[in-house]
């Protein structure tokens, strides 16, 4: 019973950490109004470019930046389209996503198939792994988890701690009177978009990788979609980002636990529609839970200009 | 000198006539850079497409077919807008559709004769898509539920309860293992025309662009329906059931999503298979936003986009280029009509670094 909760637990941790990645980036370009429905794309862009860094030179290190730095590049077309010419964020996202999913399946095409360069296996640590349970399902995780373990406090502090966090927030909120005190908002918004993407081609890279490790056309899934729902129900907290992540890993977990046991209570249908189901369903929660909450920076979507 | 992003004094005397030719041409150069990088002349590879689409009268008919679907998913997504709704869910009503076709086709009315099974047919393809399409109008308008992710997310539900009806409980006994239901009877199927596979969906397309457009312009329902969408404050002191019109516009896009659905089942592949959920859902967006959310020129933008996907598919075959080549096109044009409304809107100028920029901006009466 201990060792099928420890192996649910690592599975789970395992299958949340790419929605867990792109969440964070989507929470800190959201933090400053800007909306990136981009993040599937982003996602499988990262995730392409890094199986092919890691296939063609074999350090993970590139490959991981590599990946990193596409979804990076792609978000600052998202920026360009909302902060420069102050269009639609939700079609200029929109086709950022279509954009990204046409160029990795048209790139990827020869990857398909090909061994992978780089396998960023589970690397126990020291000590930590060998706590009962606990261990196993969190210290015997990809190097890249226990990155996002260390990204989620210092996105958290970044947001609400220091000065940078408070005038993304600001920007979020009213980007006019942030402009007044004289800060550049367009850069701001440039800096956050950036981070955005570089979240999402994490994730991405984590995929490609570390999780199921090589190219595969669509092999996103959806997360990317997950993600940008998981953050509103974050109220846009990399803390609580944890929680939405790891609810969806682990109804990814159920999945393969059943298949592991050979036992079929759930159709195995309805356990693969699960991990959508329950992103809608946090989404409801987010509504009618108990309390005032956090509806969101003020200014989200809405295009800044002088001009008014 | 620096460059500044400034509005524009005055309106331009006919954005809407450059808006569409400047993201074409936009779409065409991009495609151009993209050709050339992979070693490919854009002239050699714009022609293959061009042939691939209207080289003949038989290639042209496949283009038609791919738009009958574009056009109403197109209709889908317009309809949802012209409200502020984003239906990002048609892919998964088209999926819903094609459902309800395929298994009213099946196993409700194997023996029914043509003209009772077609409209049957139909009609069940618009229920499957108007069901899935109500639930994420019931928990935008209920419980405040963002209408982009739950309609996109229902997405991969449809499609992963379409991939377990034909590959378990309703795959075909006599496939040899194929993935796929069996074939509706030839009662069940939609007429074609003109010895090509241009099928009967075509003119539902069309009568439901005229009807959408009819509805919207000259009915009270449209006129509630398209002053909620300029401004939702004002209709709801107006005493406007915005709850009620988001239920049934959402209801309405997804019954024009399944529609679309009911006719790939039972004009193109007479089966529920994997080649139902191909992106048409997806692709409608862009053809109602280049349609500018005009019921009218969906079915004319549908038609380009169509092109372009057997255009896409030409290369494939005749230059070995990937045909998802149609997909990069599909964003940049859509990336492309977003710079030329935001030209239409805002010009660039060029002042000496520290000028006051107020006051030419503003200044012409």
């Amino acid at each position: 019973m201990i060792e099928d909760l420890a192996f649910i637990g690592q599975i789970a941790v395992k299958s949340s950490i790419a929605v867990l990645l792109a969440t964070l980036g989507e929470i800190v370009a959201e933090r400053s109004g800007i909306l990136n429905l981009g993040v599937e794309g982003m996602m499988l862009t990262g995730a392409l470019c890094a199986a092919a860094a890691g296939i063609a030179t074999g350090n993970p290190i590139l490959a991981v930046a590599a990946g990193t730095l596409a979804g990076g590049l792609l978000a600052l077309v998202h920026g360009f389209f909302a902060v420069t010419l102050r269009v639609n964020q939700v079609l200029s996202g929109l086709a950022l996503t279509l954009l990204g999913m046409g160029v990795t399946s048209f790139l990827g095409r020869p990857l398909i198939g090909i061994a992978p360069g780089v396998r960023l296996r589970a690397v126990p640590i020291p000590g930590l792994a060998d706590i009962p349970v606990i261990g196993d399902i969190f210290f015997r995780q990809s190097p890249l988890a226990y990155l996002a373990y260390v990204l989620v406090p210092l996105c958290w502090y970044w947001i609400f701690h220091t000065g940078t966090g408070l005038k993304i927030r600001a920007v979020g909120e009213d980007a006019a009177a942030v402009d007044a005190a004289g800060i550049d908002v367009f850069r701001i918004r440039y800096l956050c978009t950036f981070a955005g993407g570089l979240g999402a081609g994490l994730a991405g890279a984590y995929l490609s990788l570390s999780y199921t490790p090589g190219w595969k056309e669509s092999m996103t899934g959806g997360q990317g979609w997950v993600a940008i729902a998981m953050v509103i129900f974050a109220t846009w907290n990399p803390l609580r980002a944890v929680v939405g992540a790891f609810l969806f890993g682990g109804l990814t977990a159920l999945q393969f636990y059943f298949q592991a046991v050979g036992v079929e209570l759930v159709p195995a249908y309805v356990l693969k529609m699960l991990p959508y189901l329950l992103t809608i369903a946090v989404m409801i929660l987010v509504n009618v839970g108990p309390g005032r909450r956090f509806g969101g920076p003020a200014a989200l979507g809405v295009p800044f200009s002088r001009e008014g | 000198m620096i460059w500044r992003i400034e509005k524009r004094t005055a309106a331009l005397a006919r954005p809407h006539a450059w808006l569409f030719p400047v993201s074409l041409a936009f779409a065409v150069a991009a495609g151009a850079c993209i050709f050339s990088a992979l070693g490919v002349s854009p002239l050699a590879a714009y022609g293959t497409m061009a042939r691939g689409a209207f080289g003949s009268f038989y290639h042209f008919s496949e283009v038609v077919v791919r738009a009958i679907p574009l056009m109403l998913t197109g209709l889908a997504v317009a309809v949802a807008a012209t409200m502020l709704l984003w239906n990002i869910g048609c892919e998964g009503q088209l999926v819903w559709g094609g459902i309800f076709a395929a298994g009213t086709g099946l196993y409700l009315i194997p023996h029914l004769p043509p003209f009772l099974a077609i409209p049957a047919v139909i009609a069940a393809g618009a229920a499957g898509g108007l069901l899935w399409g109500l639930i994420p109008g019931l928990l935008r308008a209920y419980l405040a539920v963002n209408e982009i992710l739950s309609s996109l997310l229902l997405n991969y539900i449809a499609i992963i309860f379409m991939e377990h009806l034909y590959f378990g409980p309703w795959r075909n006994p006599e496939g040899f293992g194929f993935p796929g239901t069996a074939q509706i009877g030839e009662a069940a199927r939609i007429p074609h025309w003109f010895g090509t596979r241009i099928h009967l969906g075509l003119v539902l397309a069309l009568v439901m662009a005229a009807l959408v457009f009819a509805a919207l312009r000259y009915t009270r329902w449209g006129y509630q329906v398209r002053a909620i969408g300029l401004n939702p404050q004002a209709a709801r002191y107006a005493g406007f059931r915005i709850r009620g019109q988001i239920v049934f516009i959402m209801g309405l896009s997804g019954a024009l999503a399944g529609l679309a659905g009911m006719a790939e089942v039972s004009g193109i592949h007479f089966r529920l298979q994997q080649g139902l959920a191909v992106g048409y859902g997806y692709d409608g967006i862009i053809v109602a936003w280049l349609a500018r959310l005009n019921p009218l020129a969906v079915p004319l933008v549908a038609l380009l986009l169509g092109a372009l996907i057997v255009g896409g598919e030409q290369l494939q075959s005749v230059l070995h280029l990937p045909a998802s080549i149609s997909m990069v096109l599909e964003a940049v044009l859509l990336f492309g009509l977003l710079l030329s409304e935001s030209l239409a809107r805002y010009r660039l100028v060029r002042r000496a670094a520290g000028e006051e920029t107020s006051a030419a901006g503003k200044g012409l009466p």
